[in-house]
Formats: C-alpha cells, structure tokens, sequence
C-alpha cells in the first residue's frame, strides 16, 4: 500500500524518504530508490496528484532561453561584450545584438556598454557547453544607469515579482523605487529618497530570506506599511497567498512551456514601466 | 562494560550540528562530535584553475581540509597543507562525490573548505559530516546525505565513535581505528580506513555498528537543515 510521508509545502532534505510504495511518481528534485521515493536536493514539496516534485530553495542561477537577466560587464572584445551574469558561467553580447543602433566595423564598443555596466538581456542561445549569447536588443532591454543592485537567490525571484508582478509593484507603490528584477536573482533599484530605497531593499532581502513561509504578501504588505506609516491598496484577487504561491511554483519549474514563456515575459515588461 | 567516558558501545558522542553559518557561502554546515569541531564551506560551481582540470563532461569537487594552528592537544598545528592534509582532503573528497551529481555544471567546480577549529578524534568524519551539510544546504542535486563515523575495538571490544584517550589506548593489542562513511539509504560505504590490527569478525561487527551510527548521524544531518528553513520569529 502506497503511503504519503510528507505533506504539501513542506521543506525536504536529500535522502528523506517522501512516499512509500509504487503508486506515486517522482518528478523533479525526488528519485525512485526501490519502492521508495527520496528526496535529491533541498526545496519545498509541491504535489500534483500522483507526481512528486520539489521547488528548488537554493542554488545557483542556470540560464534558460528567453530569461530576462541582469548582467554586468568585464570584458570588451572585438567581438562583443562580456558578462558576469550572478552563474557559474560568463555570458556574452555580440556585437549585432548590442545595440539597436547600427555599430560599424571597427567601432570603439564602452561607446556603448563600459567595463562594470549593468545591462537589462535576453538570453538568446545557449550551447552544450554552457556557453551563453544575450541580447540587448529588445523590448525592456537596455542599459542601467545609477541606482544599486541587490543580489538575491535565483529561485526566489518569481516570489519577489509576485502574481502578475503584484509583490514588485507594491514595493514600488510604497518606495517609489524603479525596480528591474533579473531572473538571474540581480535586482536594480534607484530612488529619490534614500531611505525610501533602503527600504526596498530590506523588502527585497526579507522576500529573498522568507519566502517559503506562507502568507507572505500579507506580512510584506505589513510590513511596508508599518515602515512608511501610509495604506497600501492592492487590488483584492492578489492578496490570495495560497494562489500566488501555486502560480509562482509553476514559474520556477525548470521547463516551462511555451505559454508559461509569455507569461514571464509579461511579468518582465511590467517591471520596467 | 561502560568506556573511559560513560557510554555504552554503541552510543555517540553529543552532536550539534547547524546549516548556514557561514552568509558568505553558497551553502556552509557545522558539525561537532565530542570535543572535535568542524566547519565547512562550499563556493560555487565556479571556474576552477588550474583550467585543466575542468572537464568538458561535469563539474569537479575539490575538497580542502585543514585543522587550524591552536586545534590540536596542546601542541601549535604548523599551518598549511602537509601530507595528512592532502591525504584526508582526498578521501573526503572520494567519500562525498559519489552522492553528488555535477552534470549540469560541465565546466566548472565546486569548491568544499573544511576546517577544524578544534580536534579530539573523528575530525576527518565530522569533517565530511559538516561538508555534506553544506552541500546539501548549497541546492546541490545529491542523492543522500553523507554521515561518517569512526569504529574499532578498544580494549578488547568493540565500539563507535572512539575519542582521542581511547584510540591512543595501547592495552590488549591496541585500539583499531576505522573511519569510514555511508550513504544511509543504499548503505554504500563511501571511505573506509583503518589503523591497527583487528580480526575479520571484530572488523564486519565493527562496521555493523558503524552503519547504524551513521544512519542516526543522517538523522542529525537532516535535521539541521530543516532548522534553518524553520518557521521562527519573522521581525
């Protein structure tokens, strides 16, 4: 008889066994160990039926196609413009994806992106050996200027967009910050005021450390509010945690499907206003 | 019988052992076992030199240990790598990559830094113990945990988790020190060395004892990580 040892949303370790017996599958984060299923990694339990999978609460940022991500500039070649991209790979621009601009043979390239920029990209292409082409030719996708960048774990980036980027607006409705979330776990913030925008990064930084404990809009909306003495409206439909939370698991999934794709995109455009 | 210490052959010394101590580490673990403390830490994957020992297939582990200069038994530790730095950083090495899975980092390393603050006996296991504590708390894909404990036979019998007044024991042929380390849930032995002269029985009944040990260790293990993730005082 096939028996369920955890329950949904809780947080598992490598090598804890997670259900008993033949009747349930494991996906990913869990593997089949004879009759058993076992945690592999460290995440937090999402059921979906039968299948067995774990979202991810630590680890570094592996680019995907299509990310949205933040990089920072180190080197300039011939050919294009390297990126430290917060991974354990180096990204690269080249030069015909630099610049909507028409950049000319030979042209002298920090005109356009200096050493230490920080660049809104796209991540165009990568190979089997984790070589990575970006893009910074794009709706969204441009050069930042001022501001600070925090840096926060790569999986917990769609917790601190929120449903439909509701938890990024809302810091941003209370700080009056310019947020941009990268989904390499890079986010740049600038305000007016700074204490307005050491707030937003407290924010950012409790979103980054309690993300996994439930009702956490509620508590950053709190939050925010005892810290700014003012009242946050927020659209009604997004104070449903349980339903964020659902949302927010599925955007982490490591194959999203097409749809989800847009989605992300979406969450990326809203952010930059 | 009772031991030197008061316990019973089977039992352990008192474990502490905590996840993410160290904030400017992709992941950290902290072990202590008796008197023998152990810290390690893991950066990346990162880009590894010297470069050719990146592999185009994988990522690699590089494990150091090191015990500090003032963690020995009174006598200064000469700081730096020597012969039984190399040696233990090896086969703790040997004993944690083989629950880890570094396909998705082709390229790249990840590095483990065990160091011991102060050492009884057993500072190679509690070294892998803190070590897989830390990978785990890093987001490594990692089949299970790694627990390691020391076994042998003191005086004439055989027990668990020898502390340094027992292995230096010199009666009745003299203690056997093997330390050796498990992944609990396939009971794969991934270390297993041995010091002194011990028959075939007294050894299988030796490792016997260790493997129960070492599942409660893993039990420890898990433990701490969960605590990290614990729901506490969110102000």
């Amino acid at each position: 008889m096939s028996k369920l040892l955890i329950e949904d949303k809780e947080v598992v370790v490598p090598g804890q066994i997670v259900a008993e017996g033949m009747d349930y599958l494991p996906s990913y984060g869990t593997y089949r160990l004879g009759e058993n299923i076992l945690a592999n990694r460290v995440g937090v339990v999402s059921l979906d039926g039968k299948v067995i999978k774990t979202i991810p609460l630590s680890g570094k940022y592996i680019a995907r196609r299509n990310d949205v991500i933040i990089g920072q500039v180190f080197d300039i070649m011939s050919s294009g413009w390297r990126l430290k991209i917060n991974s354990p790979y180096t990204a690269m621009i080249p030069v015909k994806d630099g610049s909507f601009e028409f950049i000319p043979r030979g042209a002298d390239l920090s005109r356009y992106y200096q050493i230490d920029d920080y660049v809104v990209c796209k991540v165009t292409n990568i190979t089997s050996q984790n070589l990575i082409d970006l893009s910074a030719r794009g709706q969204g996708l441009h050069k930042l200027r001022g501001g600070r960048v925090v840096y926060i774990n790569t999986h917990k980036v769609p917790r601190v967009i929120g449903k439909k980027g509701s938890m990024v607006s809302m810091i941003k409705q209370a700080t009056g910050c310019k947020i941009v979330v990268g989904q390499n776990g890079v986010v740049w913030l600038s305000g007016e005021d700074p204490k307005l925008e050491n707030l937003a990064v407290r924010t950012i930084e409790k979103i980054d450390r309690e993300s996994h404990i439930s009702g956490l809009t509620d508590r950053i909306k709190l939050f925010l509010e005892e810290e700014t003495g003012t009242t946050l409206e927020i659209p009604k439909e997004d104070l449903s945690d349980e339903e964020i939370e659902a949302v927010n698991f599925e955007d982490s999934e490591e194959n999203l499907s097409f749809e989800e794709h847009n989605n992300n995109s979406n969450e990326e455009k809203y952010e930059d206003e | 019988m009772k031991r030197v210490d008061g316990r019973t052959p089977e039992d352990l010394r008192p474990i502490e052992a905590k996840a993410g101590v160290i904030k400017n580490a992709e992941g950290s673990g902290y072990f202590k076992i008796g008197k023998t403390w152990a810290y390690a830490t893991v950066y990346g994957p990162k880009e590894i030199v010297p470069r050719f020992m990146m592999r185009p297939d994988k990522g690699i582990l590089k494990v150091n240990y090191n015990m500090m200069p003032f963690s020995g038994q009174g006598e200064r530790v000469r700081p730096g790598p020597n012969r039984r730095a190399r040696e233990l950083s090896l086969v703790s090495e040997k004993a944690l990559a083989s629950v880890l899975d570094l396909t998705k980092f082709k390229n790249s390393g990840v590095e483990v830094f065990i160091e011991l603050p102060q050492t009884d006996a057993g500072s190679r296991c509690a070294g892998i113990c803190a070590a897989s504590i830390a990978l785990a708390d890093a987001g490594f894909v990692m089949k299970d945990m790694v627990a390691a404990v020391a076994v042998g036979r003191v005086k004439g019998e055989v027990v668990v988790d020898l502390s340094y007044e027992e292995e230096a024991d010199e009666t009745d042929g003299g203690a056997v020190d093997t330390a050796m380390a498990m992944v609990p849930s396939s009971e794969e032995v991934t270390l297993l060395q041995m010091d002194g002269q011990v028959t075939k029985e007294e050894l299988m009944k030796a490792i016997n004892m260790g493997k129960e040990a070492c599942k409660k260790i893993a039990e420890i293990q898990r433990e701490a990580i969960k605590n990290k993730y614990a729901v506490g005082d969110l102000r």
